[in-house]
């Protein structure tokens, strides 16, 4: 097991085989069997990244990148197709491969009864592929690939039921904004390319640090805004985050596996890898923090009044989304990377939690007809309950050591920041509570054939969920705070992929630290009994005015877009169809048509057929070219 | 002026000669006659450039072979003055011109070419050993290809030479074969 | 003036235009094809006077390869000839146009 990293390219194989095995054979294969195969793929990858996760702890490893092959070479330009495989690359492999096994075996339940059932775990593993492409490139292209990669296995995953046509719909919108987002990127690359000559991470952030860079600061705010724009498109912040709770249309382990714990935190990941660059761009970063702050406050704002169990998660997402960019704009890097972790936990197992929740519901998503599921459905319920525990910061579960490991920098950073994200902290903890006496207590408000077919779900759907509730109650040891005899593991472990750490341990922090704890336990209790007077009935009609209800309709953002983009746009299209494209182009095709036709009828009277008269044209030819030649090249 | 000047300027202007009398003379068998000569003169010039080797094969291959070859095809058709075809004068002009036009230019354009002299002493390049060692170790292949050529030529001129009867042949068969039954 | 390079290139030219002239003046396709074989062997010799030139064995091969493609041309060229013969009774290229078509 020594030199299992030198192996690395195993962890991606085995998905992308899952992937053409399921892919080609779709039609023919049992069900049963391509669940099998597409869970085996990814619990082997684990397995290896488990190992390469253990070497690379050990204080001898080195980082170096792995070449595969050459993927570019020209010139002086080379691009090798080589993986880097440090800490930071190591414990999303964990984090990708062990929660997507989880999901994977979720889903051979969950998706049991659908006709797609292995085209959807070929796609499922085809995204496990590209996701650790994604996280595995030692340079800026092979992170594209797998960018982009991912981004089309979403689309194909939220418009997997595509005889729906809203649903295919979320998955343009999606694929869409992404691609807004990716030209962020690719000009942002193309930036990187174009001053320092490589987009290898080692080469680029070496030239980042040599005192021979000359290039200017506003450059590398350039580039990393550029950057960002990528990141907004993929992780869904302001402006570009209106695609992810449509991509709610998707099944929900992929929203889980997806839209919470993965794909979506692929920015997060991608900005942590380029810190060094961050770190030079000092406005960028600030855009990166106030953008992560607005959209946690707005997103939070949106979930408030959500009647959708899952557009609450997938609010919810964005909102916790924008806390971890909001942390890596305040310069805590280790703490978004932990962050990503902890709320891959509590978040996979709140949308698993969820679905299970829809499934015994019998397809139901609307949280209006639900309640008093805590006795028919009691691992779901309590499973959900330790999630919504954990995303609201219940002391010692990892949403709290995390979340307060955020606040705690951005109360270094800013005041006025500390103030707004704590304000949202606090709505995160209201709509979730609120989400969760809707659906588990109070009375059943859903119909009588409902109420009589509420079952636990079978245990491929309870595994998972227990496994994640256990995670999301222990996930927040590895970085406890010192006040509570806890040690920095994962900063450590981080600082070997030379990532810097948000230190907050000093004494005169444990007074503010214990203020946070108090207010925590204070405020939940609060919360918990609000909403328990509030929402644990026996009737609600989910319809709301005023001000309520201008949340309810997501600050009618998709409106605006709708009016100020989308339509305009339209309008824009049909005049350029009615007169740049029929007249212009079409006029241009058709004349260039019409041209050759009337100078071949001409030129056709040249060919008499006589081939003395060709050798004669041939001859005069050869005499032209050397007049030519004469008389031009001297 | 010495012997290889003398021998160079009787063996062009034998070699043009011999050119204009192919071109001009209306007999073609006359015209197989004057190309002979010209290859003769072309050969006397690879000798002069000791390229004994070539001046043989020239004389073997085109002189002899393909130049009998030509005369026999014309005997064949029984081509004479009286038959040969002839374009108006207008158009023999016309050759004449951009044939001469032709020659003008590229005069023109060679004129200012870096002139290079000739060493007059033998040497041993044009002998059948060194050239036999070039061609069978850097030309093998082209050699071993030019026989697949060769080949394939053979066999093209005798699907293409041959008479297509044996369609007309087969019917004629089947109709004798109805006459028996 | 003692013969150089200079001679041999417009020795070899006047050949080459010879063929030209021949090729465009004359209606007889077997005189045409003759005219092409005086060209080639106008490239033939200027080849050979620059193997001699610069002491290369290289262009003398170069003159044998072209030969022997020439004897596989004329094979197959006469044979042509003779078909079109046998099929139209004449030799004149200019009864066949009908590439015109």
């Amino acid at each position: 097991m020594g030199n299992l990293s030198q192996l690395v390219y195993l962890v991606p194989l085995f998905p992308l085989i899952g992937f053409l095995i399921n892919g080609l054979f779709w039609k023919r294969m049992p069900k049963n069997l391509g669940g099998i195969i597409g869970c085996v793929a990814i619990l082997i990858s684990f397995v290896i990244s488990l190992g390469i996760f253990l070497e690379v702890k050990s204080p001898a490893y080195h980082d170096e990148p792995k070449i595969l092959f050459d993927f570019i070479r020209s010139g002086d330009f080379y691009i090798p197709f080589a993986f880097q495989v440090d800490a930071l690359s190591s414990l999303f492999l964990l984090i990708i491969t062990g929660i997507g096994f989880l999901i994977h075996v979720y889903s051979t339940s969950y998706m049991h009864h659908d006709e797609g059932m292995v085209k959807y775990f070929a796609y499922l593993n085809l995204f496990v592929f590209f996701m650790l492409l994604l996280v595995l490139g030692a340079n800026y292209v092979i992170m594209f690939i797998g960018w982009e990669g991912v981004g089309l296995c979403s689309y194909l995953l939220i418009g997997f039921w595509f005889k729906n046509r809203d649903y295919t719909n979320a998955g343009k919108k999606a694929f869409i904004m992404n691609r807004i987002g990716d030209l962020g990127f690719l000009v942002g690359l193309l930036l990187i390319l174009f001053n320092f000559h490589t987009l290898s991470y080692h080469e680029f952030f070496d030239k980042l640090h040599s005192p021979q860079s000359v290039v200017p600061t506003s450059t590398y705010n350039w580039i990393a805004i550029c950057l960002f724009i990528g990141a907004m498109g993929k992780s869904a912040q302001v402006p570009l985050y209106t695609w992810l709770p449509d991509a709610m249309a998707g099944p929900t382990p992929v929203s889980a596996l997806i839209h919470a714990a993965t794909m979506v935190t692929a920015g997060i990941y991608m900005i942590v890898r380029s810190n060094a660059l961050y770190d030079l761009a000092p406005m960028a970063l600030n855009l990166v923090a106030t953008v992560g702050l607005i959209t946690a406050l707005l997103a939070a704002t949106m979930a408030l009044y959500q009647n959708d169990i899952k557009k609450v998660l997938a609010y919810s997402t964005v909102s916790q989304l924008g806390f971890m960019f909001l942390a890596l704009g305040v310069g805590a890097y280790t703490t978004g990377v932990f962050h990503v972790m902890t709320h891959a936990f509590f978040k996979a197992l709140l949308f698993l939690g969820a679905g299970s929740v829809i499934h015994a519901m019998g397809g139901e998503q609307d949280i209006t007809r639900m309640g008093g599921l805590r006795k028919k459905l009691p691992i779901t319920y309590f499973t959900f309950l330790i999630g919504v525990l954990a995303i609201s910061g219940f002391p010692f579960t990892s949403g709290f050591v995390s979340k307060d490991e955020i606040l705690m920098a951005v109360y270094e950073h800013n005041k006025l920041y500390f103030y707004l994200a704590a304000f949202a902290a606090i709505l995160t903890a209201v709509y979730m509570f609120r989400l969760l006496m809707l659906v588990f207590m109070g009375g059943f408000r859903g119909t009588e054939d409902q109420e009589h077919h509420l079952h636990e779900s079978p245990a491929a759907i309870t595994f998972p969920l227990i496994v994640l509730a256990i995670f999301s109650l222990v996930g927040g040891f590895v970085q406890l705070p010192h006040l509570f005899g806890g040690h920095d593991f994962l900063n450590e472990f981080l600082a070997g992929a030379k990532i810097p750490a948000f230190v907050h341990e000093d004494a005169s922090t444990a007074m503010k630290e214990m203020t946070l704890f108090g207010a925590t336990v204070v405020g939940l209790l609060i919360i918990f009994i609000g909403t328990r007077k509030a929402f644990a009935v026996k009737q609600f009609d989910g319809n709301y005015t005023g001000f309520r209800k201008v949340l309810a309709n997501k600050w009618y953002v998709d409106e605006i877009y709708d009016a100020t983009i989308v339509r305009p746009m339209e309008a824009m299209s049909n005049v350029l169809d009615k007169f740049a494209e029929k007249k212009g182009i079409d006029g241009i095709v058709n004349g260039v048509g019409k041209t050759v036709k009337w100078g071949g009828d001409r030129l056709r009277l040249l060919q008499s057929g006589q081939v003395g008269f060709y050798i004669f044209i041939m001859v005069l030819g050869i005499v032209m070219l050397f007049t030519l030649s004469f008389f031009w090249i001297k | 002026m010495d012997i290889y000047d003398i021998l160079f300027w009787i063996l062009s202007a034998f070699a043009v000669g011999c050119a204009l009398g192919v071109i001009l003379s209306r007999n073609p068998v006359n015209s197989v006659m004057f190309l002979i000569g010209t290859f003769f003169a072309i050969s006397g010039h690879y000798i002069l450039m000791n390229a004994q080797f070539l001046a043989i094969v020239n004389i073997i291959v085109y002189a002899g072979a393909i130049m009998v070859l030509f005369l026999f095809v014309i005997m064949l058709m029984n081509l004479n003055a009286d038959v040969e075809p002839q374009k108006g004068q207008l158009v023999q002009l016309a050759g004449v011109i951009s044939g001469g036009v032709l020659f003008l230019v590229i005069l023109a354009s060679i004129k200012t070419a870096k002139t290079e002299s000739i060493d007059k002493t033998s040497t041993d390049i044009g002998l059948i050993a060194d050239l036999g060692k070039v061609l069978f170790t850097r030309y093998v292949l082209p050699f071993e290809i030019s026989s697949v050529l060769f080949l394939s030529a053979m066999i093209g001129a005798v699907v293409i030479g041959k008479k297509e009867e044996t369609k007309s042949v087969s019917k004629e068969d089947e109709s004798e074969m109805k006459q028996f039954l | 003036m003692p013969v150089n390079s200079t001679h041999y290139l417009f020795l070899s030219l006047l050949l080459f235009s010879i063929g030209i002239m021949g090729a465009l003046m004359r209606r007889n396709a077997i005189i045409i094809f003759m005219c092409i074989e005086l060209m080639l062997n106008a490239v033939n010799l200027l080849l050979v006077a620059f193997s001699k030139i610069y002491g290369d064995a290289d262009a003398q091969l170069f003159v044998f390869f072209i030969m022997v493609v020439a004897a596989a041309e004329v094979a197959v060229g006469l044979a042509i000839i003779v078909m079109m013969y046998r099929k139209v009774h004449s030799v004149d290229i200019n009864i066949l146009n009908r590439l015109k078509h």
